[in-house]
């Protein structure tokens, strides 16, 4: 399958349909193909303007806080014995994660197209948290869908976002997941389609979302990038982040996809086990199908029905993958590997104890395979983890799976 | 090519009417029972037959089909027996277009050229499938005109002057125009700007133009026969299986009269406005 020799460079796509590969694309109801071939135009327009970059920049300065610090985790290393870790930390962006880079993308472009509804799907509730702040600093008015379910586990979001000001709208359909969460927002953007702008907030939809998302994104692997040459004098030998639908994963692969030197692992949610059936592991457990207005891989039963997706991390609990994944996966770019539920519990009270910073549960699926893949390699190699998210959200989740606090 | 549905709508302009179209969902309640519904929609005064392939997301479904797709596919219905359903129907009627509706997924996982093939042979006429617009034809739409099916298109409030050509290009047997901008079986449309609608698109196109979402009643389907070749008719008869239904979701004695009387007073609304 591997055709990476081949290709001149893995950071051309999508073509101007919107495809990577076979993957991506745009299946969505007639109501919203007017809607998206707008928001593409506005995009492409927004995207050439140097106001827009700067009043992006200015913002990424003065209210996230970048750019995120590349820590070398030295007592990790230490502990592990094998390759220098670094850690990428977008834990320490306002509002807890990376998914504030995106949101702040989207919502100036909102701005700029004249919407004044935003609406937003949201699994572990930082995205939702994300764009309930961005729409807090802007005046908009925020709707965030949420499974039912995970409105339940990721209480401390629920509670941020109504004190931003957001209505929060649980999810009872299906399997009251992200999902779920997804195909309601859907529905809301085909209900409202003159004032609402649908913030996506992960690398997946129809186009030009993945492409977009992905762009807003970067900024992760430019600062990496930048900030290993200054340290290091060199690139990076290994990347490894956690994907959910992709995100923080493109977000540091991206710039760094033609650097032949550079391996990159993503890291799905393995639930149960990926052999257990009860998993979030889509290229490792899953194949091609249409979803949420893109071809990617998703985990279904033998009709084509989607199966519900597992994950004690409710980020990473979505049956599909952003549809340039995909393509990375089947072109042999990108290694995909799996964390267990247990492995990443494991991962999460490492880094706890060892650097003093307790990661979200996402994240922590990456330091687990991580660590692993460190421990193989010599001590000069340099790996950056994408320490994507802060656990604060986690900590009661973990603590009733641990048994408790004392 | 002509299809049952284009000898169909043929003969009811020269009679001087609009078609009535009924949804049903594949399955709902069980297999059997929507075999028997649909086996009794023409007699109801159904004079085209929209089948719908259950989905676990139909991103464009309002709560009701929602629902009903999530009771097939607890029964165990597949893209496999839905074709059946048709296989079945057509061993006494011959003549009634029958059209599958529903979501990408579930026929690219059978196979497109398999499903084509399939469908036509047990006796399908055309498929509406709500995720592939324009920008995918070479997916599906192709294939399936090559393969003799009608691939019909929706057309909605947002469609503009400029993109309705586009939507209109491989669109055949009608134009399904959705009323309303929202998901099915939500909000009733605004009458008087259907039949405006209405006129816009056929100034496009010679094909029937159906209009759908939000008919509830004879009389909403009155008001949109007026100014339209066709009255389509979902959530609202969905809703009349879920009703019927005993306390386990099993459907009762009442099922099928419940979904034929419907039919038999929305064709009344339709069959009251003579053209
Ligand atoms: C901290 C964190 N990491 C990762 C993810 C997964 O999303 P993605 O794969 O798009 O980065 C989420 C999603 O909620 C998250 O909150």
């Amino acid at each position: 399958m591997t055709i990476q020799q081949t290709l001149n460079s893995f950071r051309t796509g999508p073509d101007e349909t919107g495809h990577f590969g076979n993957f991506g694309g745009r299946f969505v109801a007639e109501t919203l193909m007017p809607l998206i071939l707008d928001l593409e135009k506005a995009y492409t327009e927004a995207k050439a303007d140097p106001a827009f970059h700067a009043e992006l920049t200015s913002f990424h300065t003065h209210y996230v806080g970048r750019p995120s610090p590349l820590y070398f985790a030295e007592r990790l290393t230490e502990h592990v014995g094998g390759a220098k870790i670094y850690l990428k930390r977008d834990e320490l962006n306002h509002t807890g994660a990376h998914k504030i880079n995106n949101v702040l993308g989207q919502i100036l472009l909102a701005r700029r197209m004249g919407k004044t509804r935003i609406i937003a799907e949201t699994g572990a509730g930082q995205h939702g948290v994300a764009t309930a702040t961005a729409c807090a600093r802007f005046g908009l008015k925020c709707v965030v869908y949420m499974g039912a379910v995970d409105v339940e586990r990721q209480k401390p979001n629920v509670f941020r976002m109504r004190m931003l000001g957001a209505e929060i709208v649980p999810v009872v359909s299906g399997s009251k997941t992200l999902k779920d969460a997804m195909n309601e927002a859907l529905r809301d953007w085909v209900s409202n389609v003159e004032d609402t702008f649908y913030c996506i907030g992960t690398s997946a939809g129809p186009h030009p979302y993945p492409m977009m998302v992905r762009d807003f994104q970067s900024i992760i692997g430019k600062e990496a990038r930048e900030q290993m040459l200054e340290r290091e004098g060199r690139l990076p030998d290994s990347l490894v982040a956690c994907i959910g639908g992709g995100s923080n994963a493109i977000g540091l692969f991206h710039p760094f996809l033609d650097d032949a030197s550079v391996a990159i692992y993503g890291v799905e949610a393995a639930g149960h086990g990926v052999a257990s059936g009860a998993h979030a592991a889509s290229l490792n457990g899953g194949r091609p199908g249409v979803l949420h207005g893109n071809r990617t891989y998703l985990l279904m039963d033998a009709d084509g029905q989607i199966a519900e997706a597992h994950s004690i991390s409710a980020g990473l609990d979505y049956p599909g993958i952003g549809p340039e994944h995909a393509w990375l996966h089947d072109t042999g770019r990108v290694t995909y590997l799996s964390t267990t539920d247990s492995e990443a519990l494991e991962a999460f009270q490492l880094l706890s104890k060892l650097e003093g910073i307790i990661p979200a549960l996402e994240p922590a699926h990456a330091i687990a395979r991580a660590v692993e893949i460190a421990a193989s390699k010599p001590k000069d190699h340099l790996m950056i983890v994408n320490l994507c998210g802060r656990g604060d959200k986690d900590i009661f989740s973990v603590a009733e799976h641990l048994g408790g606090m004392e | 090519m002509t299809t049952r549905i284009d000898t169909r709508f043929a003969a009811l302009k020269s009679e001087g009417r609009a078609a009535l179209v009924t949804f049903v969902m594949a399955g709902d309640p069980d297999h059997a029972t929507a075999l028997e519904i649909i086996k009794a929609l023409p007699k109801a005064g159904a004079d085209l037959i929209e089948i719908g392939m259950p989905f676990t997301d139909p991103m464009a479904d309002g709560p009701a089909i929602q629902a009903a797709g999530l009771r097939a596919l607890a029964g165990g219905e597949t893209l496999h027996s839905t074709i059946d359903i048709v296989r079945a129907f057509r061993v006494n009627d011959t003549e009634t277009p029958i059209i599958l509706m529903g979501y990408f997924n579930p026929i690219y996982i059978y196979g497109v050229e398999t499903f084509l093939k399939d469908a036509k042979e047990a006796g399908v006429d055309g498929l509406i499938v709500v995720d592939c617009p324009p920008e995918e034809d070479d997916e599906l739409c192709k294939p399936a005109l090559k393969a003799g099916l009608n691939f019909i298109r929706l057309a909605t409030p947002t469609t503009d002057e400029k993109r309705l050509p586009k939507v209109l290009s491989n669109t055949s047997g009608f134009v399904y125009y959705v009323s309303i901008t929202g998901i099915t079986g939500s909000a009733t449309p605004d009458f008087s700007k259907v039949a405006t609608a209405v006129a816009r698109i056929k100034a496009h196109t010679q094909l029937p133009v159906a209009v759908g979402f939000g008919v509830k009643t004879a009389s909403d389907a009155s008001a949109i026969a007026k100014g339209a070749d066709g009255v389509v008719v979902g959530s609202a008869l969905v809703e009349a299986v879920r009703k019927s239904l005993d306390a386990d979701g099993k459907a009762t004695s009442k099922t099928i009269g419940a979904v034929t009387a419907l039919v038999s007073e929305i064709a009344a609304g339709v069959r009251a406005v003579k053209k």
